[in-house]
């Protein structure tokens, strides 16, 4: 069974002058080990995808008209909140964009890993080496060791110092890794990462990447991984799913879809990657004629499926 | 942090200064004719004369100000032109009669403004929201003296669960003086009987005085709630799969609290300057009864003396709050 099985979900959102289709008809699936990378442009629906996974889109404006999504065999678009949250930091981790806004500013560092590792230990108490029937106070030191020594194993010295510090204390790269330790504090088995990298300077990015590559090779771990950034994905990923428009135009092993890619949108993408040596005229974008083409071809396809 | 305090404490001086000052020129530089209005309305000069010598009202303004600093250094706040009584003891008696008054109706406000504006964020859009919305919005609009006005009618007139009016019976004697604060003292001296009186006495004006305060910290709680809700840090605290009563009680709390802080600092002078009209109707013996009489009396050592206790009030309040403002948010620095 697959860790992570899209079935042709189909997202809307609300808003006031009606409902929108996001999302038409993802499909992706996800094993242990795989590092799939979702590429595509700004508005395509890649993070939506993986809000949605986590089942973290407000309930008010987002509503899911069809497909189903399976995490290890179960779908969490039928599942309650109980569940959910029983799924989200134990099963399911996810970091975001931007490291600077997603740590609380009035929190220490402690605090808040400490409640997240607390969390993941009611459902799974073993990773926290407990048997569940420890104290408060017993538990509550498991958690704060636990996170001492994640932190210490993701490259910060001092950790024990250092879970007594505000997040504005921190470099970007370090509180990124404050948050990776956040996420794989509970053991999940899926990582879900939102463009982690995209707020971070090159070198702090390769380390970033390395961290995760290890997490999956040390743990076994899938990944999902969302980015704009085909170099990354040619660097990190296993696997690359395309998206445009709210769809997977093309999915496959990166070294085939990055070699030689079928569909049009993903050449259109690969071929705006600017060279070393571009000039501002040999810039290339997507631009409307091109877009008119790939809408073109897109119908033509879904003709042919049909027919 | 401690050297911060000393130092921001140090600072009230010139402040207060420079504004007595101001406060002592505009005071005497009015026109009116407050020696005359002392004497009596069939004064001689002569006795004229002798009331403006007695009070040292013949020399120079400089000189008045001069003699009147130097007194306050010792602690004599001068005296009144009409009770002849020292403003130091009138002071000590109405001042904290009026804090007491603040104070409780602040502490009415916070308690019950926050968590209500917090559970209106929470449930943004929906009845409860509408209704605090809409009721705030009243108790913004309406005028103090009615709202304590209808209060009265209420509890007092109609349903006799509260005194009118006053601080403490007269018949009875209030509790002995230790702060001033008929409350604390009754704690104090273990009086439990005078502190239900007291406290009969106190609720309906602070709760009249309370209201205004209570609907902006309300609205203001509610504002903040909802944009610390929309930071990318509680979508990563929901992601971990934190409980929300967690997330909400703990995470989002201190962070909205610490923006709703200001308002609340700034209201403790609009309190003090606005208890005027609510002592005047529950008969409260407070500064604002106090001062007003003094203003129209042309009485100006106790309105001089009323004004430097306010602003004293409000300075060590803007220390208080930037001190909670650092314990809330780590990222000030007290510097």
């Amino acid at each position: 069974m697959a860790l992570l099985d899209i079935s042709d979900l189909h997202l809307s959102m609300r808003s006031f002058e009606g409902e929108t289709p996001i999302l038409k008809g993802i499909d992706l699936t996800v094993e242990r080990g795989q590092i799939w990378g979702v590429v595509g442009e700004t508005g395509s629906g890649k993070s939506l995808t993986g809000l949605t996974i986590s089942r973290l889109l407000p309930n008010t404006t987002a509503r899911y008209t069809g497909g189903q999504v399976l995490f290890d065999g179960k779908d969490v678009l039928r599942a309650g909140e109980r569940d959910m949250r029983a799924l989200r930091g134990g099963r399911i981790g996810m970091i975001f964009q931007d490291p600077t806004t997603n740590l609380n500013p009035s929190f220490r560092i402690g605090t808040q890993m400490v409640d997240a590792a607390l969390h993941a230990a009611r459902d799974k108490p073993a990773i926290l080496g407990l048997t569940g029937r420890e104290s408060r106070r017993a538990r509550r030191r498991a958690a704060w060791q636990a996170s001492v020594a994640l932190l210490e194993s993701f490259g910060l010295h001092d950790a024990e110092d250092r879970m007594a510090r505000f997040p504005h204390e921190f470099s970007g790269g370090m509180r990124q890794r404050v948050l990776i330790a956040m996420a794989m504090i509970g053991q999940p088995d899926l990582l879900i990462a939102d463009e982690p990298t995209t707020a971070l300077d090159v070198s702090v990015q390769s380390q970033i990447l390395r961290l995760i590559h290890r997490l999956v090779e040390e743990r076994n771990i899938g990944v999902m991984f969302i980015t704009h950034n085909l170099g990354v994905v040619a660097q990190l990923c296993s696997h690359v799913a395309v998206m445009y428009r709210g769809r997977i135009v093309e999915r496959g092993p990166v070294s085939k879809v990055l070699k030689a890619p079928e569909h049009i949108y993903t050449r259109a993408l690969m071929d705006a990657i600017p060279t070393a040596r571009a000039q501002m005229d040999t810039l290339r974008g997507i631009d409307w004629p091109l877009r008119d083409r790939i809408e073109a071809e897109i119908a033509a396809t879904a003709k042919e499926v049909t027919a | 942090m401690l050297w911060y305090v000393i130092r921001r404490l140090l600072l009230i001086i010139p402040t207060l200064l420079g504004l007595s000052v101001i406060v002592f020129a505009i005071a005497r530089l009015l026109p009116g004719d407050p020696v005359g209005l002392a004497a009596g309305p069939n004064a001689t000069p002569e006795v004229i004369a002798s009331v403006a010598a007695e009070f040292g009202l013949d020399k120079p303004i400089p000189v008045q100000y001069w003699n009147y600093l130097t007194g306050l250094l010792q602690g004599d706040w001068g005296v009144s032109l009409f009770s002849r009584r020292p403003v130091a003891a009138d002071l000590a008696e109405f001042v904290p009669a009026t804090l007491e008054l603040v104070i409780a109706a602040l502490l009415i406000a916070v308690i019950v403004g926050i968590p209500l504006g917090l559970l209106a964020a929470i449930w943004r859009d929906g009845i409860f929201d509408y209704l605090t919305r809409t009721v705030s919005l009243g108790a913004i609009a309406m005028p103090r003296f009615f709202l304590g006005l209808l209060l009265q009618l209420a509890f007092a007139m109609a349903l006799n669960w509260l005194p009118l009016s006053g601080r403490f019976p007269l018949i009875e004697f209030p509790p002995e003086r230790i702060t001033g604060f008929y409350t604390v003292d009754a704690i104090l001296i273990g009086d439990w009987h005078a502190l239900g009186v007291a406290l009969q006495h106190l609720a309906l004006p602070a709760l009249a005085l309370s209201l205004s305060p209570l609907a902006t910290i309300l609205r203001m709680m509610r504002a903040s709630t909802i944009e610390v809700l929309q930071q990318d840090y509680i979508l990563t605290e929901r992601a971990l799969g934190i409980p929300s009563w967690i997330i909400l009680f703990k995470y989002t709390l201190r962070n909205a609290v610490s923006a709703t802080l200001t308002v609340i600092g700034l209201y403790v002078s609009w309190l003090l300057g606005g208890t005027v009209l609510v002592e005047t109707i529950f008969d409260w013996p407070g500064i604002g009864l106090y001062s007003t009489q003094a203003i129209l009396g042309q009485d100006f050592m106790p309105v001089i003396g009323v004004t430097l206790v306010i602003a004293m009030i409000y300075l060590v309040t803007s220390v208080i709050v930037d001190i909670l403002q650092a314990v809330l948010n780590p990222k000030v620095r007290l510097q």
